[in-house]
């Protein structure tokens, strides 16, 4: 099946992934091939069958609400690319178009 | 020679005060700087905090404290396991450098228990490979032919253990990372059951599929660790009340009477190389030897395995690396004061993620994508359940199931990293027990042109303990016939630049 470049640029933004027009290029062709193997699974189970979602599922799994230790703030900024104040410092968030 | 010593040995010597756990720690930390430079199996060492907790190891013992049978034995732990101590990078671009908050359970149980963590092996990047050819470090090699991979995505654990670089060591496994690097490096890999080894703190890269385990030279090994890090964890919501005692009892066994083994009849044959075909029809004729019966069943919805696994995976995956943004932990790039949040966000992770990380992210964003969704993803899950079908009838003629791990001894460098569908492949036998969720190993059962073959051994959910039986049965067989230990067989290491 084809997958342009505009389909794995399209697919990149999705995703949040800066690429480049020759990356773009380059993954077309291996998606397309990667994805045509994988359509077999449109060959067998029919309407019938239902979804796995979990090998081994579980339901209901609770546990007792009781307060535990936690990070401490410093912890939990130890591997912030930024942070200020006791917090994450981010970019500009609001105010985009 | 105590680095050719088993981990029980090991652990039995220095219960005993033959041997300090100390002395053991510095012959494989002495072995890991004579060799990974050769190797690249290890990506963190930490000497000094390895030395540190052997030290204190040996003064409990001497107090007269009663540890469990591998306190004071030194591990090596893939680097996707979260550890307060060391780095864990995933073997990506993305995490270099980065020192988690909070062990992992598996990783606080090996803290318990003694276990020397001597440090942190190589990885396809965020598990996503079958040759460690992913990892932005570089890839390990394989000590049986450096021009060869070890498998992947644990690689490095596996490597390390052929090596003798560490008697025992830490994998995870979603679709082979631990038994097919096992295969090609002739050790013992092992799958446990889904939820039967927590997944708390192990760094998520198809949450349905991943299940840490245990990496070895013998049998025994592994179920003693398996025994370590093993049971329920209420911080894994996936985790089950799984008995782990009796796993290495079940590895020192001799016989297989009354056991019923099942060939899987779509993993023979036609596409196996000639060699690893032949040894494991000789495993076949060793485990009837040993007193089971062999029969052949067939599993059709195996042959749509992988194309299954190849949907579900990069979907879960591609939801699961979304947490790399950049915000709070890991790379950040493009913060220039212009830019705006999801601008860095795209750069950070253009920036710092490999080329199949990013092949992953987009074919599992396509699978979930509106329109493609039913087609893809929801079919893979239907195969799933056709895949979990055949095991369920399978498991009512057989105890175990069999199969060659792969179907070919380890590959050449370069040899499949330009066509991810062969690379795939790679994991064609694997897959099935982490759709189904069971349990599943891999043990050596001889060589094909002096690289390793494995035989891989499925049981059903919560029946791990009869993969320590069959590989224990075996191993001890083989070892008898060999003379030794099939990894003696390897040809001698060369320091590099020696």
């Amino acid at each position: 099946m084809a997958v342009t470049p505009d389909d794995i640029a399209r697919l990149a933004g999705l995703a949040r992934l800066r690429l480049s027009e020759q990356e773009c290029a380059e993954l077309a062709p291996e998606i397309g091939v990667i994805l045509e193997s994988m359509r077999r699974v449109q060959e067998v189970a029919g309407d019938d069958v239902p979804l796995t979602t979990h090998a081994v599922p579980r339901t209901n799994v609770f546990r007792d609400d009781v307060v535990r230790p936690s990070l401490t703030p410093k912890e939990a900024l130890s591997g912030a690319p930024a942070s200020e104040d006791g917090r994450f410092r981010v970019p500009a968030i609001l105010g985009e178009d | 020679m105590l680095h050719t010593l088993s981990a029980s040995e090991l652990g039995r010597m220095i219960a005993a005060g033959e041997t300090t756990s100390v002395e053991v720690t510095r012959v494989f930390l002495d072995r890991i700087q004579q060799y990974n430079d050769t190797l690249n199996a290890f990506l963190h060492v930490d000497r000094e905090g390895a030395l540190e907790v052997a030290a204190a190891v040996d003064a409990r013992l001497a107090a007269g404290e009663q540890l469990g049978p591998l306190a004071g034995v030194p591990i090596g732990v893939k680097d996707n396991f979260c550890t307060t101590d060391q780095p864990t990078t995933c073997g990506s671009r993305m995490l270099e450098g980065w020192v988690p908050p909070y062990d992992s359970t598996v990783v606080a149980r090996l803290r318990e228990a003694g276990l020397v963590i001597v440090g942190k092996t190589n990885m396809d990047e965020f598990a996503m490979g079958s040759s460690t050819e992913t990892s932005a470090f570089g890839p390990t090699r394989n000590p049986w032919d450096t021009d060869r991979i070890p498998g992947g995505s644990g690689g490095g654990s596996a490597a390390a253990v052929a090596a003798h670089l560490v008697p025992i060591a830490l994998g995870s496994d979603t679709g082979g990372s631990i038994r097919q690097p096992a295969a090609v490096t002739g050790t013992v890999g092992i799958k446990p059951t889904y939820g039967g080894v927590s997944r708390y703190g192990v760094v998520a890269m198809a949450s349905s599929l991943d299940q840490p385990g245990p990496c070895a030279r013998t049998a025994e090994d592994a179920a003693l660790l398996h025994q370590v890090i093993g049971g329920y964890d209420p911080m894994d919501a996936t985790s089950l009340h799984l008995d782990v005692d009796g796993l290495a009892e079940a590895a020192r066994a001799t016989s297989l009477e009354g056991l019923r083994v099942g060939i899987v009849e779509e993993f023979t044959g036609e596409g196996f190389e000639e060699g690893v075909q032949a040894r494991f029809d000789e495993a076949v004729a060793l485990l009837e030897e040993l007193g089971a019966t062999v029969t052949r069943v067939s599993c059709p919805a195996f042959h749509y395995s992988m194309a299954a696994y190849y949907l579900i995976q990069p979907a879960e995956l591609s939801s699961n690396l979304a947490r790399f943004d950049g915000m709070r932990y890991g790379l950040r790039s493009g913060d220039d004061g212009t830019r705006s949040a999801e601008e860095v966000m795209s750069a950070s992770r253009g920036d710092g993620f490999g080329k199949e990380a990013k092949r992953r992210i987009i074919i599992g964003t396509y699978a979930l994508s509106a329109g493609y969704a039913d087609q893809y993803y929801g079919q893979a899950q239907k195969v799933r359940t056709l895949i979990a079908r055949d095991f369920e009838a399978a498991f009512e003629q057989c105890d175990v199931l069999i199969s060659p791990t792969t179907t070919t001894v380890a590959f050449r460098f370069g040899e499949r990293s330009e066509d991810p569908v062969a690379m795939y492949m790679s994991d064609l036998c694997t897959t099935p027990s982490n759709l189904a969720g069971n349990a599943s190993a891999s043990f050596p059962i001889g060589l094909s042109e002096g690289l390793p073959v494995g035989l891989q051994v499925i049981a059903p959910v919560g029946e791990d303990v009869r993969l320590y039986r069959v590989g224990g049965a075996i191993e001890h067989a083989l070892e008898a016939r060999w003379g030794g230990a099939l990894l003696e067989q390897a040809p001698e290491l060369k320091q590099k630049g020696a």
